[in-house]
């Protein structure tokens, strides 16, 4: 072996920019397939370089040397079919068009699919991940197929996505084919009635392919195909394998739904299953419970529950969005809302609060929806804590696709929030509210990453700083470059998730060794996700160090060789052009994102130095390895992604580059999104200006980087922190490791509740336990009833009273009175003949006594 | 009329039968109790889907009246009242007071018939287990159901409180004797005494319409439908007498400015509403519902609260439209507090059983506030939520019961990890949990979101007191407040998933619990699969509640 490994890759990468060039010229049929071939032999150079690192000592599960030259070999299959497919569509092509370049044969405007085949792939899109959840919950319900079909049910999962990202490949090409221009105006789109709105009128639920739609048919399937195949290898151990695979296709089916859906409320729809698929993933291993020592502030229960209300709050209001929008227009499709002038027009009227458009009210709204499901502040508090979900969820849910939904949507609702806005820095409110709180996120997102020693932990603010990147573009109308960043980062942020998931695993791994052949000793709780613990898996861990490597370099926004250089570097130019035309909401978002570009350069390097260089600090780093093949193999896929898709949005103006990659006066990103709005963004004049501070700030944090922690490297577990040397003790620990003491914290064991706890969760619960349980409910209206039924019992015990007294009295008074009566005569009857005669004798005077008064009247 | 066959005698009567049946028996008969109890449902369930999909299927034809209200236009029968009613059975009964047996359904009672047999003929497979008198339990359980079914179907105002009565007697007897034995005689008499009390209140308002319209048709006997008496109970003869301004005339009472639709409609809808739960009339649900046995506090919840609301609509809203204009904006305003108010103190309970009971009060001011808004999307959203309430409460206290006879204990705290010895409960109340959180692809969705579009809309009738103090519309800010108990819902749901299905188990306390019967899983199943149909495709409902709701609607003066 003597030929070095950069060497193979320079090849690759040379070869692979070469497909990549070909396939972007679009200038004849064959061209591409070959251009595609070449990608393909790229990747397989790549394998074979790879190969030796992969010995049995080094690779869980591989029997005997899984060898690079036999997946060379398999790739080579697979290129050979797909050069087939290729030849055949070249014939078919040729045959109905007699030609091949691509201008001649009007491959680019002309459609190889009429509209209705269009259709039905579109609406398919969804379908496969949904049928494949119903299937394998369905099967894994059966306690005797469970174990035996576990790698069935994976199969099922994983050929679903497949067969989506197959149909979106074709609506992807379909759709670059006929030029975002025309896909605008005439979107593919097909509509059922759903729901009876009165007077013969019908919600429609629909799906439609537009410009925007097709960029995330681009990345969605994309990244979540190599997420399945990771989760093979990933979950391979776990108990509830198929119910993972369940889950996350239930996930894809909702994410592709909202991507393709024709109006807000399918949108919505898809969003909310996704909430609830997140909540299901976040809390996968509910039964887990830390030790104290491991000085937690959450479990994945609690994370679960705080990421599932957290972000319905921002829904539920979201949802009042919606319902104002339906109320002001009666409608909810895109079509008729978003590319309608008379109907935009109509939203700029003020709304029931003055001073506010109703485009301007509904967008507030609808931005709070993507506050939350983005994870924005202040709705941010639940991404860090959903990293206890298994990390293939974090890659997809928590990085790739969720997260980017909200922002997805902001993007898809752009028209309604800058209704109004004429690119002259007359902001709407909305916009206000994106460029204020994205960039303000950007950064205070970024200081918390500064001090993360978690692996995830870094990744997930870093997640949140990224997001805050797209909302601030989209608050100075950038949204063409919000797009262009939210597919980089997609693709980027899914590939380090994932790599650190390898590292996890590669250190559970080294850990699980040190423990068997450590008998006797006491375990000892240990955080395979500790940077601390890691250090020198470069050579431990070859594939992913170097995949690693190129997400970082990306997220750093590293100059012209990644894709995140290209995405970041035009939205700081975007700023930069606002705050140069001397707009306060322009200068804000500038400084900001300015900022945070140079933490995050240096944040990421010091996960990079901290996990990747200097050498091992523990045992079990001593003894991490390479993960699975399945696991490494979506990484290499994606950081190829990750090199060449900024070539997609490179300004027709660079130098050099420009020219060769834009050919058309714009770039493939620009040609696609631009036209997506009914009120196009005027392209910006290219000045060097803005690449230059991006190169700077990027290199600056990178350099500072490697000096502290490659350079001077982290020696020993409890060393302490170059940065807390630099910002001092209290900030370090009581401010930035305490997140600004928004959201509970424990550092070194000592926890302390966050403002959150203590202004809502708190009082929440006391309302509800005390104010209305106990005092309202029980006291005051059971409190009120007894006393009316106190004052019945009181009014019945008087009535009782009054019965036995009065009516009573007088009902057993006179038969009493005569029985009386009769006692009292009684002795008159005793029988005696004298008493009797005296008796009448009496009698007898008085009566005549009486006659003798009357008669002398 | 051509006679048909009495598919709503059938549905009324069967039951009746079969309780005589049931008490015929010997004794140790329990076997024979339960299959012949379930046996009578069954076949009600069954005339009861024949029935809706009858129904529906007018719906759907183009030429036929419903379709045309349901699509917009407006249809009359010769009188020219809407021709809603379908499936009519009439006979004179007592021909000197002008009361007859006349039944029919419309496109509002024909789910809750549909509702009435699911909830019917599940509650009788839940209480397969009960072996204290089995007999006399499926017998009185089985007048219940009748008394439920004669509300829903009669069409006469006298028939109406006949069977309103009826139903809630063997309630008592059920609660009072197979109830939770800590409170069932503290909870049976406190829901009797509310019930009669809202409905003799009730009463006295139905009285005076009768009189009302009798006097009306008196002095203009050209109005009168040929061969008609004047004094009739006949729901739609007082409806006519209606339409045509009997209750609309100035000076009710010798004060002026005052109708009797003015002076009545609070009456007779809080009368009913107290059925409903309406604050501040609600306390009885909770502890009725608790102390009850499963299969009561199913058909309670489940359907007996809804009896409330649709007699509210239908003989307070539909015949007082004019008192509902004036009046529904206040009482909106008592159904938000039930909204959010239940949904907090769900939130804290302890008691697994109280939960659900004050869930029931949040969501049954839902059906409430939906009427309020007086709009035909508000409306039909809250045709649909009392379908949907009554489906996924009827789950839910299914769910709870099985959790406790296998547990002995509702304690939320003391359970936890029920899901691994029972999953399909544990699923099947997830589910239940959703819908009631408003998750899309559920029924919950399709009746909520149509409410909170209805209030947003606001109501098309100018919301004024007594002509000089206009309000303005403040309908969307009770969306907003609403809303709160959206993400309040959420909350108690995942609590109790959380505490009670997963969380750790405890073998030693728990040894004795198990898995479910099939009897028992086919019973959640069935109350899922309805909830998941109307969340997937509300078409088989919503055009059906609108067709009949746009008449309400149309008489209100609103959208």
């Amino acid at each position: 072996m003597s030929v070095p490994l950069w060497m193979y890759l320079f090849v690759a990468a040379v070869l692979f920019c070469l497909g990549v060039f070909t396939v972007l010229a679009r200038r004849n049929a064959i061209a591409i397939l070959m251009g595609v071939e070449l990608m393909l032999n790229a990747v397989n150079v790549n394998l074979i370089a790879f190969w030796r690192f992969l010995t049995p000592e080094n690779v869980i599960g591989a029997r005997g040397g899984m060898s690079g030259q036999a997946f060379a070999v398999f790739v080579l299959i697979v290129a050979a079919a797909e050069a087939a497919v290729g030849l055949a569509l070249i014939i078919a092509l040729y045959r109905t068009r007699q030609s091949v370049i691509a201008e001649e044969a009007d491959l680019m405007k002309g459609s190889a699919l009429d509209n209705q085949t269009l259709e039905t792939i579109t609406w398919l899109v969804p379908l496969p991940p949904i049928l494949a959840f119903f299937l394998i919950s369905f099967l894994d319900a059966n306690k005797a197929l469970r174990e035996r079909w576990r790698l069935i049910n994976a199969l099922i999962a994983i050929t679903a996505i497949l067969i989506s990202w197959g149909l979106s490949i074709v609506i992807v090409i379909e759709g670059m084919g006929r030029g975002g221009e025309a896909l605008a105006e005439h979107p593919i789109a097909i509509a059922a009635n759903w729901y009876p709105m009165g007077a013969g009128d019908y919600f429609k639920l629909g799906v439609m392919v537009d410009p925007l739609t097709v960029v995330g048919l681009f990345f969605v399937p994309l990244t979540c195909a190599m997420i399945f195949i990771y989760s093979h290898g990933y979950m391979a151990h776990d108990e509830r394998y198929s119910r993972f695979f369940s889950y996350i296709a239930l996930f894809v089916g909702a994410m592709l739904t909202l991507v393709v859906a024709d109006n807000l409320l399918l949108l919505f729809i898809g969003w909310e299953v996704m909430g609830l698929c997140s909540y299901l993933l976040i809390g996968f291993w509910a039964h887990k419970d830390y030790p104290a020592e491991a000085n937690k502030t959450t479990n994945p229960r609690d994370a679960a529950i705080k990421a599932f209300i957290t972000t319905r709050v921002g829904d539920v209001i979201m949802l009042l969005g919606i319902a104002y929008l339906f109320a002001e227009i009666g409608t909810l499709s895109y079509r008729t809302i978003l590319r309608d002038a008379n109907v935009l027009a109509m939203l700029t009227q003020e709304s029931i609060i003055p001073g506010i458009s109703i485009a301007g009210l509904a967008g507030l709204l609808l931005v709070a929806g993507a506050v939350g499901k983005s994870a924005q502040f202040p709705l941010h508090t639940w991404l860090p804590d959903a990293m206890e979900g298994p990390t293939p969820v974090s890659a997809m849910i928590h990085a790739a696709t969720m997260v980017s939904a909200g922002v997805f949507m902001a993007i898809r609702m752009f028209p309604v929030m800058s209704a109004g806005f004429h690119h002259h820095g007359d902001f709407t409110a909305p916009m206000i509210a994106l460029g204020l709180i994205g960039a303000f996120t950007a950064l205070f997102a970024a200081t918390m990453a500064l001090v993360q020693n978690d692996v995830k932990g870094v990744l997930a603010y870093s997640t949140i700083s990224q997001l805050g990147y797209m909302m601030a573009a989209l608050g100075i109308g950038a949204y063409v470059a919000a797009t262009f960043h939210l597919v980089t980062h997609a693709i980027f942020k899914a590939l380090l998730f994932m790599g650190s998931g390898s590292v996890i695993h590669g250190m559970e791994h080294g850990e699980h060794h040190v423990h068997e052949h450590a008998h006797g000793r006491a375990h000892k709780w240990f955080d395979a996700q500790d940077m601390r613990n890691m250090g020198g898996l470069r050579r431990k861990m070859p594939y992913t160090f170097w995949t690693f490597l190129i997400g970082g370099l990306a997220l750093s926004g590293f100059p012209i060789i990644t894709s995140g250089f290209w995405s970041k570097d035009e939205i700081i130019a975007d700023a930069l052009h606002q705050a140069g035309e001397g707009y306060a909401l322009g200068v804000w978002v500038f400084v900001m994102l300015v900022a945070a570009a140079f933490l995050t350069a240096f944040y990421t390097m010091r996960q990079i130095g901290m996990t990747f260089f200097g050498a091992p600090r523990t045992e079990a780093a001593k003894h991490a390895v390479e993960s699975h093949w399945t696991m490494w193999t979506p990484l290499v896929v994606l950081a190829a992604f990750t090199l060449v898709i900024g070539f997609l949005g490179v300004h027709p103006d660079f130098p050099i580059l420009g020219p060769l990659l834009s050919p058309a006066g714009h770039s493939a990103v620009h040609g696609l999104v631009g036209p997506a709005m009914l009120d196009e963004a005027p392209p910006l004049a290219f000045s060097l200006t803005a690449p230059l501070i991006s190169i700077i700030v990027a290199l600056g944090g990178l350099a500072l980087g490697w000096y502290i922690y490659v350079v001077r490297g982290v020696k020993a577990v409890d060393q302490k922190d170059w940065v807390e040397g630099v910002l001092g003790r209290f900030i370090y620990n009581e401010v930035l490791a305490r997140k600004y003491r928004l959201d509970d914290s424990n550092v070194g064991g000592v926890y302390k509740p966050g403002l959150y706890t203590i202004v809502f969760v708190r009082p929440t619960q006391w309302v509800a336990e005390q104010l209305v349980s106990s005092i309202m409910d029980r006291r005051i209206i059971d409190g009120f009833l007894e006393l009316v039924a106190r004052v019945a019992v009181q009014i019945g015990n008087f009535f009782r009273a009054w019965n036995s007294a009065v009516i009573d009295g007088v009902g057993d008074g006179v038969p009493i009175g005569i029985g009386r009566f009769a006692a009292w005569m009684r002795p008159l009857q005793s029988g005696k003949i004298q008493q009797y005669l005296l008796i009448a004798a009496i009698s007898a005077i008085v009566i005549g006594f009486i006659l003798v008064l009357s008669l002398a009247r | 009329m051509i006679p048909q066959f009495p598919v709503l005698s059938l549905i009324v009567l069967i039951p009746i039968g079969a309780a005589v049946v049931i008490w015929l028996l010997p004794k140790e008969a329990r076997t024979a109790a339960r299959v012949t109890a379930a046996t009578a449902m069954g076949i009600c369930l069954l005339l009861a889907l024949l029935m809706y999909i009858g129904y529906n299927a007018e719906v759907n034809t183009p030429e036929s009246d419903l379709y045309a209200l349901a699509n917009g236009g407006y249809a009359f029968d010769s009188d020219g009242l809407p021709n809603t009613f379908r499936f009519v059975e009439q006979y004179t009964w007592v021909e000197a007071l002008g009361i007859q047996y006349k039944l029919g359904v419309d496109g509002i009672s024909a789910p809750m018939v549909l509702l009435t047999a699911l909830a019917g003929f599940t509650g009788v497979l839940i209480s397969w287990g009960i072996e204290e008198s089995t007999r006399e339990f499926m017998g009185f359980f089985m007048l219940l159901v009748s008394g439920v079914f004669g509300v829903f179907v009669a069409l006469d105002l006298f028939l109406l409180f006949f069977f309103y009565e009826f139903a809630i007697f063997p309630m008592y007897i059920l609660i009072a004797t197979w109830g939770w034995k800590v409170t069932r005689e503290y909870a049976a008499m406190k829901l009797t005494l509310y019930i009669l009390v809202g409905s003799i209140i009730a009463l006295v308002g139905v009285l005076v319409m009768y009189f009302v319209a009798g006097d009306f048709f008196v002095q203009n006997p050209d109005l009168l439908p040929e061969g008609a008496r004047a004094y009739s109970f006949d729901f739609e003869h007082i409806q006519l007498a209606s339409m045509h301004g009997a209750f609309n005339v100035d000076g009710y009472a010798g004060i002026d400015g005052f109708t009797l639709a003015k002076f009545w409609f609070p009456v007779i809808f809080l009368g009913f509403g107290v059925l409903a739960g309406v604050f501040p009339f609600h306390n009885w649900s909770p502890d009725g519902h608790v102390a009850a046995p499963t299969a009561v506090s199913m058909i309670h919840a489940g359907v007996l609260m809804k009896l409330g609301a649709y007699s509210a609509l239908r003989l307070g809203v539909q015949l007082l439209p004019e008192g509902a204009r004036i009046h529904l904006p206040w009482i909106i305003l008592l159904t938000l507090v039930n909204v959010v108010y239940g949904a907090f103190i769900a939130f804290r309970q302890r008691d697994f059983k109280y939960v659900i009971g004050f869930s029931s009060v949040s969501h049954m001011g839902l059906v409430s506030m939906g009427f309020a808004t007086m709009n035909l999307t508000g409306m039909t959203g809250a045709g649909l939520q009392m379908f949907s309430h009554g489906a996924m409460t009827a789950l839910f206290f299914a769910c709870v019961g099985m959790v406790y006879d296998r547990a002995h204990t509702r304690d939320i705290p003391s359970l936890g990890g029920m899901a691994r010895r029972m999953p399909l409960v544990a699923v099947a109340f997830i589910l239940g949990g959703l819908v009631s959180m408003g998750m899309p692809g559920f029924s919950g969705f399709v009746a909520e979101l149509p409410i909170y579009l209805g209030l947003w809309h606001g109501t098309g009738v100018s919301l004024s007191l007594g002509g000089a103090a206009a309000l303005t519309n403040y309908y969307p800010w009770i969306a907003i407040v609403g809303a709160v108990s959206i993400v309040v819902t959420a909350a108690y749901v995942m609590r109790v998933v959380h505490l009670v299905f997963f969380g750790k188990f405890d073998e030693n306390k728990y040894h004795l619990v198990g898995d479910v019967t099939p009897i028992d899983k086919a019973a959640l199943i069935i109350l899922a699969v309805a909830l998941l149909i109307l969340g997937v495709q509300p078409l088989v409902m919503a055009p059906m509640v609108q067709s009949s709701m746009a008449p309400i609607v149309a008489a209100l003066g609103g959208m």
